[in-house]
């Protein structure tokens, strides 16, 4: 047990969950671990774990986003009516939605607001700005975007890439940098951090506004890879990137986050639903495993922690 | 006037405010016409609302990050539970009742289960729970939409005069919990724990015992409005219960009740659920699109909970 302190186990465990489902997998379906398969199965986990990281800065100043969901799919509405051909409204468009997160952030922190209301309310509107965007789906993706998301690299599928290079950058970011430390410190004592003289309103801002960046991020790289715009489209958005916050070792109190487990979680979450099919469960299980993997990998960290007690 | 002064302090009467002054306006664009057929409905789609808006309270109460999320699951779960083992027929209520009351209990009690031994925050412990139930009743439900039994669909769609039988009945309950949140010991020791549950457990109250019944009280409650919902809108569906998460959260928060817990109000659940339905039949006859309808929701919603402010952090 020297090498292995309960401390590393808990860090580790999201990446032993993905080890086992990937060997579980391996076990039924070979061939689905070939670069084709792997692509196949996990081409849809860019947009997820750009979302689960937008849900991982608002957890890590211990609130919750529950409008992660609608604002990728409005993204994606905004994006498939004007970027292809109007680019410029389109980003300011785009830029006007992450202000608006910033706006969120200094509205929860000036009024005490529970988080959770206000954005299951702010959930509402985006899915009501999606509806007036777009009654039905439809719109285009600018090309360039579906060449980046269907981007060929040799050996490693492009995902995998996508997924190192964005759990890289924000890793350095957040949990390299001084001010990133800032950042979560204020999840974890708010009071001390505000004693040192670090502005909380400025960092609930700061937080919210890269949480609607990656956002943004995420709804891009879904449209690049459905190539049509639909305010529904990423309703399941909002619980998979709790849930894989959650399943990447995240806690919901005390700013404790991990990016590069956020990024596992939702690799892990997305891999479930294939594993599922390879088992030949029906896709009516589909949401009730992801939720199963949830509560297995909770009880394990719930385990690890009582030992840590004693 | 002090006692107008008086009753305007009350965090609850804004709610009922809001709800008059948006039926006026409605019935001002309509000339009159309709007034009592929008009162009508608006108590019987209230009514469901006005359930699991209660059960919501009640776990909200219980402190801060105390929030159900597993209501719109349960609500889907039970009522296909119920529809399914009525199977139609008049004689099987009884035990199609008492079958999901039954389902609703488990999920009470595994929600609390959750919260209890994996350590976890509710949120988290309902959202993960409601995966379960939700996909349990897809695999139960086979998509098939099955009937209620005619007693059942006469019962959920009468009304004598203009009043809902429902209403009646949902207006009896919130009198009971009102007498129950305000009079009981379970009322104020609830209220104890939601302010601070150290120091309720201090002062001998048995903490645990209580949340589990609150969380299984809001099951109960989910499993009734599933029930019911399922009678009135000719069988249950696997999105019946979708729009119930905001629903219950929204009359929670706008009906006065505090989020930061510790504080309940059982009749502002009335009124923000009258005021919300109202809002949106107001949006419909001005003739608002769906998406309009959306953005004024959200709008509203973060308007009053702003307006009201949250409580400092202990």
């Amino acid at each position: 047990m020297t090498f292995m302190t309960r401390e590393r186990l808990r860090q580790a465990l999201p990446a032993i969950t993905l080890a086992i489902l990937l060997a579980a997998i391996y076990v039924k379906q070979p061939l689905a671990l070939k670069p084709f398969g792997l692509n196949l199965m996990l081409q849809y986990s860019v947009p997820v774990a750009l979302a689960t990281l937008a849900q991982m800065f608002v957890i890590a100043v211990n609130d919750l986003d529950l409008s992660v969901g609608p604002f990728v799919g409005l993204v994606t509405c905004i994006a498939g009516m004007f970027l292809a051909d109007q680019p410029l409204v389109g980003w300011g468009l785009l830029l006007l939605a992450i202000a608006a997160y910033v706006a969120i952030g200094a509205l929860v922190h000036l009024r005490h607001l529970p988080s959770i209301v206000v954005t299951l309310g702010m959930s509402f509107v985006w899915l009501g700005i999606s509806v007036l965007l777009f009654p039905a789906p439809g719109g285009t993706d600018p090309g360039w975007l579906r060449g980046l998301m269907g981007l060929h690299v040799p050996v490693v599928p492009f995902p995998i890439v996508a997924a190192v290079v964005i759990a890289v950058v924000v890793e350095l970011g957040l949990m390299h940098s001084s001010y990133g430390a800032v950042l979560r410190g204020s999840g974890g004592n708010p009071r001390a951090v505000a004693r040192a003289g670090w502005s909380l309103l400025k960092i609930k801002m700061v937080m919210y506004g890269l949480a609607g960046t990656f956002g943004v991020l995420s709804g891009l790289a879904l449209l690049g890879l459905s190539s049509a715009a639909d305010a529904h489209i990423a309703d399941r958005y909002t619980l998979y990137s709790i849930a894989g916050v959650i399943l990447g070792g995240g806690e919901f109190i005390g700013g404790r986050v991990s990016p590069w487990g956020a990024v596992l979680g939702a690799i892990t979450l997305m891999l479930a639903g294939s594993y599922l099919t390879f088992l030949k469960i029906s896709s009516d299980w589909q949401i009730g495993a992801q939720g199963a993997i949830l509560i297995i990998v909770l009880a394990l960290r719930a385990l690890i922690a009582r030992r840590e007690s004693r | 006037m002090t006692a107008l002064r008086q009753a305007l302090k009350l965090p609850w009467i804004w709610s009922f405010i809001g709800a008059v002054a948006v039926w006026l306006a409605t019935i001002a664009h309509t000339g009159g016409q309709g007034a009592g057929e929008i009162v009508t409905a608006a108590l019987s789609f209230g009514c469901f609302t006005v359930i699991v808006g209660t059960g919501q309270m009640l776990v909200v109460t219980t402190g801060p990050g105390n929030v159900d999320l597993s209501i719109p699951a349960t609500i889907t779960l039970c009522g296909t539970v119920a529809m399914k083992i009525m199977d139609e027929q008049n004689g099987m209520i009884a035990i199609g009742i008492v079958a999901a009351f039954g389902a609703g209990a488990i999920v009470g009690v595994l929600n609390y289960a959750l919260i209890r031994f994996l350590r976890i925050p509710p949120i988290i412990a309902t959202l993960a729970m409601s995966f379960l139930v939700q996909s349990t009743a897809i695999a139960y439900n086979r998509g098939i939409r099955i009937k209620p039994p005619g007693l059942v669909d006469a019962f959920t769609t009468g009304d004598t005069a203009g009043i809902p039988w429902i209403a009646v009945l949902t207006a009896l309950f919130s009198v009971a919990i009102w007498v129950l949140v305000s009079r009981s010991y379970y009322g104020r020791a609830i209220s104890a724990i939601g302010q601070n549950a150290r120091a309720a457990w201090l002062a001998n109250i048995p903490v645990e015992r209580f949340r589990l019944l609150t969380y299984v009280g809001s099951a109960l409650m989910s499993a009734a409005c599933g029930i019911l919902l399922s009678g009135f809108s000719g069988g249950p569906a696997l999105d019946m219960g979708a729009e119930y998460l905001l629903g219950s959260i929204a009359v929670v928060v706008i009906g006065g009740t505090s989020v930061a817990g510790g504080r309940a109000s059982v009749p502002g659940i009335w009124g923000a659920a009258l005021f919300m339905f109202l809002l949106v039949n107001m949006l419909n006859t001005f003739g608002a699109s769906a998406g309009i309808r959306l953005i004024l929701t959200g709008v509203i919603i973060i308007a009053v909970i702003a307006i009201a402010g949250g409580e400092e952090q202990r």
